[in-house]
Formats: C-alpha cells, sequence, structure tokens
C-alpha cells in the first residue's frame, strides 16, 4: 500500500462507503425502509475506526508532501470520532424511519462530516486543516435542519450556517496572517518562523483570528451565542455528534496549533485561553441555570464544558495535551449517551422538550431513566464516571501548572453545574408520573439504540473506574504533538 | 485461607454486588427487604471480623488489614485501603447500622422499594469506602458518591413536598465545599506527588510538603470547611434540619456526624497539624457555641424530628470540642461521642420512626399520654434519651465526661470560658429530652393517641432496637472494649498536633507534651484501662 494511501485510509473508507450510500440510496424504491443504508454506514465506520487503529502499529508517518501526519495523537482523535459516530448512527438507524424520505442523505453526510473531522485531526498543514473544518461543517450545517419543514430546524441551520461561516472566515485570515508573519501554513515551519520573524505582531493576531475561529466551533464564551438555538432546533441525535465530534477535532487542531505551532508564545496565549476558559464556565453554567428545555440546558452545559476542556490548555505543556484528550473523550461519552437517551424518549417529534415533560421518566422508562442518571451524574462529575476523572485530570493538570485560580473557579463552577443537572435528575426520580402524559411507557428501545446506550454507558464507567489503558493513550499522543521534530525546544516550568 | 489482606474490599464489595443484584431483581413480594437485609447482615458479619482479628501491640500509626495495589499510573492513584484505632469502631458502627434501618424501614417505605433499597446499599458501600480509604483519590471518590444516594433518598422518599428543595440543599451544601476539597487535594498532589495518607501524614510531620505557610494555610481550610459542613459544625448546618426533617428514617440514622468527624481527625489533623492548631481556638468556640446553639433550639421545636436535629447539632459539636481540645482524652471522648451520636442519634430516630409510622405525625403537639398505652416504646424512648443526657452508667457518659475533662486541660486558648459553657449544656441538653419525654408519653391523652388504635413494638421492631439499647449500656460499662482502640489513635493524634505546634510555634516541646498527656493519664486512671494509661504518657 502506498503510504499516502495508508496515511489517510480511515479517510477513504468513509468517503467511500458515503459515496456508496449516495449511489444506492436513488436505486432503493421510493417510499421502502433506509435502515440498510445505515447499517452500511455503520460497516463503514467500524471499518474506518479498524483502520486507524491498523495506522497505530506504524508509528509516525508522513503522507501528502508532509501536509498530513498520522501518528499516536492522531490516531486518538480518530478512534475518538468513529466511536462518536458510531453510536450516532446506532441511535439514528430508524430515527427517521416513516418520518422523513431523505433519510439515505442523512448517513452519507454524517460520514463526510467524519472524513472532515479526521482530517482535521492528522492535518500539520493549516489549508489542510480549513478543507477538512469545512467538509465536516458543511455537512453538520444539513444536518442541523434535517427535519424539514419545522420552522425551528431551518432556524437552527440557517444560523448555525451563517455564523459558522462567519467563523471560519476569521480562521482563514488567521492562516493568511500566520504565512504573511512566517512565511508558511505548516503547522511545524510556523513555529520555525517565529523564531525570526520580523512581524511578531502579525503573528499574534493570526494567532488571536485562529483562536476565535476554533472557539467558535467548540462554542466557547464569547464565541457560543449560535449553541442553544442550534441545538434545540437541530434533531437530538445530530445534537450529540455535533456537540462532540466537530468539537473534539477543533479541540485537536487548537492543541497542534498552540502546542507545536506557536509554543514559544505561551506567554502570549495563555492569558487569553484563561480569560475563554473562565467565561466559558461562568457563562454557561448560569446560562444553563436558567433554561427550561433540556436540549438548551445541555446547549449551555457543552459550553461550560468546552471551558473545562480549556482549562487544560493552559497547563503547558506539563499534562495539559493528555488531560485534553482524555477529557474529550469521557465528554464525548457521557454527552453522545444522554443525547441518545433523549432521542429515544422524545422520538422524532420530540415529544419531551422542557424538564417538566421528564416528571416521573424512572416510573415508566426505569432502564433509560437509570441510564441517563449515569449520564448527568458523570456531567456533574461524581466519581467512577469518566467525567468525574476528566474534571480530576484538567484541573490536577492546572493546578500543577500553577493555576490555582482557574482551578477554584472551574471547580466552583462544577457546583454551580449540580445545580441544573439535579433538578433534571430530581423530576426524572422524584416527580409522579402523572404530571406528563406524552412519555409512552409501552415504547420499546430498538435493539441498535439500546446497544448505543449500552457503549456510552460502558465508556462512561470505563473511563471513570480503569482509566489506565485511555489514559496510556492520551499521554503518548500528547508526547506525539509535543516532542514533535522541529518543533521549539520549550523550557519547562 | 488468611482474608486480613483483602477483607476491607470485600466488605465494601458485598453492598455493591448486593446493590447491582437488587437493581435485576424484580420489585414485588418482599423480594427486596430480604435481601436487602441478608446483604447488609452479611456485610456486617464481614465488619465484625476487625475487633476480633485487631492487632493491638503494633505501633500507633500503622495501618492493619492493608491492601495496596496499583490502580492508576499516572497520575499516580493506588488502591490503598486500612483501618487503624480511629476507623476500625466507625466501620462496625456503619455495619451495624445497615441492617436496622432495614429492619426500620420494612414497612415505612411501601412503594419503589428497589429503588430504596439500592440506594441504601450504595449509600453504604459509600460510607464503609470513606472509612477505609487510605489514597485521598480514593477517599475523594466516595465522599462525593455518598452524596448522590442520600440526595436521592431525601428527594425520592421525603416526607413533604418540600423533599426535592431539602434534597438540593443538601448536595449543594456539601458538593460545594468539596469542590474546594478537591482543589486543596490537587495542590498537595501538584506539590508532593501523591495521594498516599500515610505518606503525606509523614511528610507533614516532617513540614516537607510546601514551604508556602499561606497556601498550606487555605489548604487546610478548605480541608477543614469541606468536612465541617458533613459534621455539620456550627454556623454550616443550615443543611441539617430541613433534610433531616425529610428524609426516611434508615436515611437519617447516617446522614450526620460520623463521616465528616472521622474525615476531620484522620485528614484534617493528619495532614495539616500545625493549620489545625492555628485554628483550633475558633473550633474550640464554635464546638462550644453548637452545643448550646443546638440545645437551646432543640428546647423551642414542636416538630419532633427538628428537636431530634437540632440535638444532633449539639452532639457532633461535643465531639468538636473534644477534638479540638487537643488533649488525647479529649480526642478519645472526640470519637467515643462520634458512635455515641450514632448509636444514640440513630436510636432516637428510629424512635421517632416508629411514632410516625403509627399516627402520621411529627408534631409534638398532638401527642400526650402514650405512655401507658405504649409501655415498650416509652421504656426504649426513657433509655435512649438518658443516654443522650448523659447519665452514668450509659455510653453518653462515657463520651461527654472524657471530651468536657480534655477540654478543660487543653492547651488551646481560652478553652476555660468554652469548656464551662459547653458543660452548661448537659442541663439543657436533660431538658429538652426530658422535656420532649413528659409531653409526649405523659400527661392527657393527645389528639392523634385519642383516636387511633395502639400498638406497641413488634418483633421485628424489637429487634431493630434491642441491639442499640445494649449498646447503652455495654459501652457505658464496660468502656475499656472500645477505648482500647480508640486510645491508640487518640493517643497518637494529639501527639502529631501537639509536636507540630511544639515545633512551628516554638514552644517548649516538653512543656506542651507534659500538658497534652498528663491529663488523660489521670483520666484514664480513673475511667478506662491501665493500657491507655501507659499510652497517655508517652
Amino acid at each position: 500500500m502506498s503510504p499516502n494511501v495508508l496515511a489517510l485510509l480511515p479517510e477513504i473508507i468513509l468517503t467511500i462507503t458515503g459515496v456508496l450510500i449516495m449511489l444506492a440510496e436513488p436505486l432503493l424504491p421510493a417510499g421502502s425502509s433506509r435502515k440498510p443504508l445505515g447499517w452500511l454506514a455503520i460497516l463503514g465506520t467500524l471499518a474506518g475506526g479498524l483502520a486507524s487503529w491498523y495506522q497505530l502499529s506504524f508509528g509516525t508517518m508522513h503522507g501528502f508532501f508532509g501536509t498530513i501526519q498520522v501518528d499516536t495523537f492522531s490516531v486518538f482523535f480518530h478512534l475518538l470520532i468513529s466511536a462518536i459516530v458510531l453510536v450516532t448512527l446506532l441511535s439514528s438507524v430508524d430515527y427517521f424511519e416513516g418520518h422523513a424520505s431523505h433519510a439515505g442523505e442523512y448517513f452519507a453526510l454524517v460520514l463526510f462530516g467524519a472524513t472532515g473531522m479526521m482530517l482535521m485531526t492528522c492535518s500539520v498543514e493549516l489549508l489542510m486543516v480549513f478543507v477538512g473544518l469545512e467538509i465536516s461543517s458543511i455537512s453538520t450545517y444539513i444536518m442541523a435542519g434535517f427535519r424539514k419543514g419545522q420552522a425551528s430546524a431551518t432556524e437552527s441551520s440557517i444560523k448555525y450556517f451563517l455564523l459558522g461561516s462567519f467563523a471560519t472566515a476569521f480562521f482563514l485570515y488567521g492562516i493568511a496572517l500566520a504565512f504573511g508573519s512566517t512565511g508558511s501554513t505548516r503547522i511545524d515551519a510556523i513555529s520555525l518562523g517565529l523564531a525570526h520573524t520580523a512581524t511578531p505582531t502579525l503573528a499574534i493576531l493570526a494567532l488571536a483570528l485562529i483562536i476565535i475561529g476554533i472557539g467558535f466551533k467548540v462554542s466557547a464564551a464569547p464565541f457560543h451565542v449560535w449553541t442553544p438555538d442550534v441545538y434545540q432546533g437541530a434533531p437530538a441525535p445530530v445534537v450529540g455528534l455535533m456537540s462532540t465530534a466537530p468539537k473534539a477535532a477543533a479541540f485537536a487542531v487548537l492543541l497542534r496549533i498552540l502546542f507545536s505551532g506557536f509554543p514559544s508564545y505561551e506567554p502570549r496565549w495563555a492569558g487569553l485561553i484563561w480569560i475563554i476558559a473562565a467565561l466559558s464556565m461562568f457563562i454557561g453554567n448560569l446560562g444553563a441555570l436558567m433554561q427550561r428545555d433540556v436540549k438548551r440546558m445541555l446547549a449551555y452545559s457543552s459550553i461550560a464544558h468546552a471551558g473545562y476542556l480549556l482549562v487544560a490548555f493552559t497547563a503547558f505543556p506539563a499534562d495539559g495535551i493528555a488531560s485534553a484528550c482524555f477529557y474529550t473523550a469521557a465528554y464525548a461519552a457521557m454527552n453522545v449517551g444522554a443525547f441518545t437517551v433523549i432521542t429515544q424518549i422524545g422520538g422524532y417529534n420530540e415529544n419531551a422538550r422542557t424538564i417538566d415533560d421528564y416528571a416521573g421518566l424512572a416510573l415508566k422508562r426505569p432502564v433509560l431513566a437509570a441510564a441517563l442518571g449515569l449520564f448527568l451524574l458523570s456531567l456533574i462529575g461524581i466519581p467512577f464516571t469518566g467525567g468525574f476523572f476528566g474534571k480530576f485530570y484538567v484541573f490536577s493538570a492546572a493546578l500543577h501548572a500553577g493555576n490555582v485560580w482557574l482551578g477554584v473557579i472551574g471547580l466552583l463552577n462544577s457546583g454551580i453545574a449540580c445545580f441544573y443537572y439535579l433538578r433534571l435528575l430530581a423530576a426524572i426520580y422524584t416527580r409522579p408520573t402523572t404530571e406528563n402524559d406524552r412519555i409512552s411507557a409501552a415504547a420499546r428501545v430498538s435493539i441498535p439504540a439500546a446497544a448505543a446506550i449500552a457503549i456510552t454507558a460502558a465508556a462512561t464507567l470505563w473511563l471513570g473506574i480503569a482509566p489506565n489503558s485511555a489514559l496510556g493513550l492520551a499521554q503518548r499522543s500528547a508526547d506525539a504533538v509535543h516532542a514533535e521534530p522541529g518543533s521549539v525546544q520549550h523550557a519547562t516550568r | 485461607m488468611n482474608i486480613d489482606h483483602n477483607i476491607l474490599t470485600i466488605m465494601t464489595f458485598v453492598p455493591l454486588a448486593g446493590a447491582i443484584v437488587l437493581a435485576l431483581l424484580p420489585d414485588r413480594d418482599r423480594i427486596q427487604q430480604w435481601g436487602a437485609l441478608a446483604v447488609t447482615l452479611l456485610t456486617f458479619l464481614l465488619t465484625l471480623h476487625l475487633p476480633f482479628h485487631f492487632d493491638y501491640s503494633v505501633p500507633a500509626g500503622t495501618f492493619q488489614f492493608q491492601q495496596n495495589s496499583s490502580w492508576i499510573t499516572s497520575p499516580a492513584i493506588r488502591y490503598h485501603v486500612g483501618v487503624d484505632g480511629l476507623s476500625m469502631w466507625l466501620v462496625v458502627l456503619t455495619g451495624l447500622l445497615a441492617p436496622l434501618g432495614v429492619l426500620i424501614s420494612w414497612r415505612a417505605i411501601d412503594n419503589r422499594r428497589r429503588l430504596f433499597y439500592v440506594l441504601f446499599l450504595l449509600q453504604q458501600v459509600a460510607m464503609l469506602g470513606i472509612f477505609v480509604s487510605l489514597d485521598l483519590f480514593l477517599y475523594y471518590a466516595y465522599w462525593e458518591l455518598s452524596l448522590v444516594p442520600m440526595a436521592l433518598l431525601i428527594a425520592t422518599f421525603g416526607r413533604t413536598e418540600n423533599r426535592r428543595r431539602a434534597a438540593i440543599k443538601f448536595f449543594l451544601y456539601t458538593f460545594i465545599p468539596s469542590a474546594l476539597l478537591l482543589v486543596a487535594m490537587l495542590w498537595l498532589y501538584a506539590r508532593t506527588g501523591t495521594f498516599d495518607y500515610p505518606q503525606l501524614a509523614r511528610m507533614a510531620a516532617a513540614h516537607s510538603i510546601s514551604s508556602n505557610n499561606a497556601a498550606l494555610w487555605l489548604a487546610s481550610l478548605a480541608f477543614l470547611a469541606a468536612f465541617a459542613v458533613k459534621v455539620p459544625v456550627f454556623p454550616l448546618h443550615g443543611w441539617l434540619s430541613d433534610a433531616v426533617s425529610e428524609a426516611p428514617t434508615a436515611a437519617v440514622m447516617v446522614i450526620a456526624g460520623k463521616l465528616g468527624l472521622y474525615s476531620i481527625l484522620r485528614f484534617s489533623l493528619g495532614i495539616f497539624p500545625s493549620q489545625s492548631h492555628r485554628i483550633a481556638p475558633l473550633m474550640l468556640a464554635l464546638g462550644a457555641i453548637g452545643i448550646v446553639y443546638g440545645a437551646l433550639l432543640a428546647l423551642i421545636q414542636k416538630d419532633l424530628k427538628r428537636l431530634a436535629a437540632f440535638g444532633t447539632l449539639g452532639h457532633v459539636s461535643v465531639a468538636i470540642l473534644g477534638i479540638f481540645a487537643f488533649t488525647v482524652s479529649g480526642i478519645d471522648g472526640g470519637i467515643y461521642q462520634t458512635l455515641n451520636e450514632g448509636i444514640g442519634g440513630s436510636a432516637l430516630f428510629m424512635l421517632l420512626g416508629l411514632l410516625y409510622e403509627r399516627y402520621r405525625t411529627y408534631d409534638m403537639r398532638e401527642y400526650g399520654g402514650l405512655a401507658a398505652r405504649l409501655p415498650w416504646i416509652v421504656t426504649m424512648f426513657v433509655l435512649t434519651a438518658l443516654s443522650v443526657v448523659g447519665l452514668p452508667m450509659f455510653n453518653g457518659f462515657v463520651g461527654e465526661f472524657l471530651v468536657f475533662s480534655g477540654a478543660m486541660h487543653s492547651a488551646v486558648a481560652q478553652h476555660l470560658g468554652w469548656t464551662v459553657l459547653a458543660t452548661s449544656s448537659v442541663i439543657l441538653t436533660a431538658s429538652y429530652m426530658l422535656w420532649m419525654i413528659q409531653r409526649v408519653f405523659y400527661g392527657e391523652l393527645g389528639r392523634r393517641p385519642e383516636t387511633i388504635v395502639p400498638v406497641d413494638l413488634t418483633a421485628r421492631e424489637h429487634l431493630a432496637l434491642w441491639p442499640l439499647v445494649a449498646l447503652f449500656l455495654m459501652m457505658g460499662i464496660a468502656s475499656p472494649l472500645w477505648l482500647r482502640a480508640i486510645d491508640i489513635a487518640g493517643a497518637n493524634i494529639a501527639a502529631t498536633v501537639n509536636r507540630s505546634q511544639a515545633v512551628t510555634m516554638n514552644f517548649e516541646a516538653s512543656s506542651q507534651k507534659q500538658n497534652a498527656a498528663s491529663p488523660a493519664s489521670e483520666t484514664a486512671l480513673n475511667m478506662t484501662t491501665p493500657a491507655s494509661a501507659t499510652k497517655g504518657t508517652r
């Protein structure tokens, strides 16, 4: 196999599967079930994930004239993204049954989006990152509005598209300025170019614009305004996907850019990240306190979680990367899990929107309620769940780097956060069923959806109880980013 | 087979396994109750292994039944468990209260039994875990875990519509200080590179944790605040009366006292000895104020459960007073009082629960004249009251005597005034307990009892109450049985704290030690065992 093909093997597999689905879709008789396409997508994702795993045995390799770098870091995120996509596909394989005739496109779009995200994590060339970003963004813009005919879905899609394009423009402008200042758009060349650039101001500006662009993608405050509306209007399984996978990819890009592109500018960007992290935590958590709509609440909670994750970035270089990687994985497990359960409870028509709609869930659907309870506890950060260990590791890294106050802010914020998660949990467990007749006790969870919930619940517990292997992978991927050849040797504190 | 090495692990995981099994079993025909009873009894029998195999000859400060294996390699987190004289009886007490809690909930919990018993067993896991963990991370994990089942028990099985509010209040009150505790723990880890308690304690004794005194001081405050809320120490008791008044009996039995007091003794004093010394005058004052404040508020309550809640505040404050006197007998008394509170408080709440089951109210004004109709209940009530009040021959007396005599001989500033104030509460406690008995059981027949057919203790209720009543007397008469282990730990803690203070503050070390040791040996001669007399002079 040519090294170029090997380097992009997972992306190639996903693209081919996506194209196959697009081709097969019109061949299926109109009105027939689109489930087989869903299963094809699931197989493709599995193959993509296995291909990433296979890449792990080759160590670091380069492809396409050095624009693609496959290392433990990229494999970590490839595996994570394919796991998220797999769970999303499992939970939505029959989501559109009987409701939408265009379901086939959905599966293709999910795969294309995943391709873009994966490309983002293995590119070391900013323009290539941009291509990946665009591929993933355009797919998610469409998926956000997939419940055609509903005003909120259209609003969600348009809002996401307009603000998203705006942010991408920032990112592109940042790349241009970085090129102007350092003479390259390759991340390793940038770090070398910074050492003797004639225009450091331009480089700082470039970095700031890039952070803004990425900040939008990860919905960090103050670039978060789109998040609640988009999450509220988009279909629940899509929200599960887009609140985790594109964010994971964007965080991976930011890690690469900051830690191996601009490590020598750490004193300059650390303050910026500090402020964004603190703002995100406060705005996310305080905003979530006000919400009655569960999806909006989780949207604000995802802003807050972006803030927790950014705390890891201030732990330069110590455990910052590893803890950020681990947190991304833990957050993905619990958040996708929560949205999978929400998908199952609400169904296509979103029967359960507000917290009151969840009243008495434990009596009607005890298993779903227990699963959602587990994910909520993990989001709060209760021990023996991935959410706790992730938070613990991030704040441990921050304190190790001397950021005591950010640690205090973050952990106080998790105190605020438990209030709104608990409100939902209390509604599920303590209120009588009579308050809400929109959830039916008779409905059954399909087998793939049950598998999706089981996978995420198991992952949440596994990351909390026996995190050794995930931690090991995260720590090795951290080495891949930080000890990159050509990067400026940086004095540790 | 020698199970000494993993007895603690087995003991912690039996209730967990039980909870998982119960969650999978159907919720009908009392399966859940019998299952929970079997699991808790088995756990209790396992905890009894400890006192029978406890080695009294090992030097103080070493842990027994240890298991120390690697858990997470980086950050360095180990699965390290073990007990010493401080935690051993608390573990047994936790084991004992669980089956009694199941027995007392037999009829009180009549729907959603599965949820109830699963949460109850999880709570048991968390509490046992807290007492045996010697790795700070592991400890913190159990500590946080203990909040969830309790909050859910209150929120789901609370008595009135106010239950959700009470549960969230309880959760936030304890969760937010715990967040600061985590910051302090992480800071410690960043400085020392370990979460292992024995190592940290050694470093603390050698003053090698950090030279940044301000940071150490803040960290010690974070530790203490998190524990003090859980105890609760006056004025952090805001959650107590709501939570107690809502929670079902079995949950109330374990809600206050021992977890927080144990944590203060183990971690606050163990890792921050000199900082603890610095804050001791304040804590002594808060302890004394809490005793009087709790007793005074109990005196004016009309709701029986709120009365008992404020009584609890008073009793845990006695333990705080003893602990922060930093004398051997004070600390011994503090630990003993922690056990007393666990037993006496539980008995009181169980009896109140029985009254509620019969008459559906906690309002004292509705009661009256029950003594003739419920002879067994009134007997149990009076015995409990006598124990709580601290009558000689009962366990309460031993604890209070040790605490007050320890506090009287304390070297902490202004100890005398606060001790005198605290001792006055003996009268107040007697007043509210006896007045309550008088109003509930004597006088004219109240409104409720008039209309409802009296039912005295059933066999199951006898079974739940007798062990506690027997303990009142046994712990009152044969206190050395318990103090033998407690005194090893108490003397060690007192020595650690006083040594650190002698070094840091440049006091004459010898006079300090004498001060700390002499009252203990006196008390020991009078009260406890020859063993503790020798310990006291160490």
